[in-house]
């Protein structure tokens, strides 16, 4: 079976936003592929060594809230102090009772079936970020880059 | 159930834990060699079944029992 490439760009820095890239990556290898993952922009709070990632229910409808919060409580409400905290540890706590791995448990899988993790230097450089806020074993690199290795895959995707 | 040469008990784990739980376990094993796994996600059914089929490792037995989904995977 001739080996499978696949290429992920990861755009997004929230909790929930964080799971796809990994859960993706970590089951492709697990299935043989051949996997790198470009972390973009916000995508990048990802590699941090320390993993502070936060959800918010703000502009997103579509999120269920616990106890029939989004019945009576309005969008307003929502941007009081302390509730994004409150809403991404009950979203944590939730997600433990499920059996859903934590992030950091699926990137150490990724790390572990060699997955490639790469940062964007351009913006790395942008947002003054330091190298020594993330995990080793990223490596830096542009869009050029990128494109030698998604060029080559069977399957490409942006999130 | 068949004879099997390991046990993984992957109960209570989500998506994608028991792939990743049994190919982990499945590098440890020799070719030939039966890994039996035990899940509670209902969607492991069809996961182990594209598993199987993806990774080339035979899925010999598959069934829900007492809540409880079971698998045999021969190592290819």
């Amino acid at each position: 079976m001739e080996e499978k490439k696949l290429a992920i760009i990861a755009t997004k820095g929230s909790l929930d936003w964080a799971y796809p890239p990994f859960i993706l990556a970590s089951t492709a290898s697990a299935l043989g592929y051949n996997t790198q993952i470009f972390f973009t922009f916000y995508g990048l709070q990802l590699l941090k060594k320390k993993l502070a990632l936060e959800v918010t229910p703000l502009g997103n409808p579509g999120m269920p809230m616990p106890m029939g919060m989004d019945k009576w409580f309005p969008v307003l409400g929502l941007t009081l102090p302390g509730m994004q905290g409150m809403m991404t540890s009950m979203m944590k706590s939730k997600m433990k009772s499920k059996g859903v791995a934590s992030l950091e448990e699926l990137r150490e899988l990724c790390i572990e079936a060699e997955v490639k993790l790469i940062a964007c230097q351009m913006t790395v450089d942008l947002f003054d970020m330091d190298q020594s806020d993330f995990i080793e074993g990223v490596e830096y690199a542009g869009a050029a880059a990128f494109f030698e290795f998604a060029g080559e895959s069977d399957i490409c995707l942006y999130i | 159930m068949a004879d099997f040469d390991t046990e993984l008990d992957a109960s209570g784990l989500n998506c994608p834990l028991p792939i990743l739980r049994a190919k982990k376990t499945l590098n440890s094993m020799d070719a030939g060699q039966v890994l039996h796994v035990i899940a509670t996600d209902p969607g492991s059914i069809k996961d182990f079944d594209a598993f199987a089929k993806q990774t080339g490792n035979e899925l010999m037995e598959s069934k829900e029992e007492g809540g409880k989904y079971h698998f045999l995977i021969k190592k290819s």
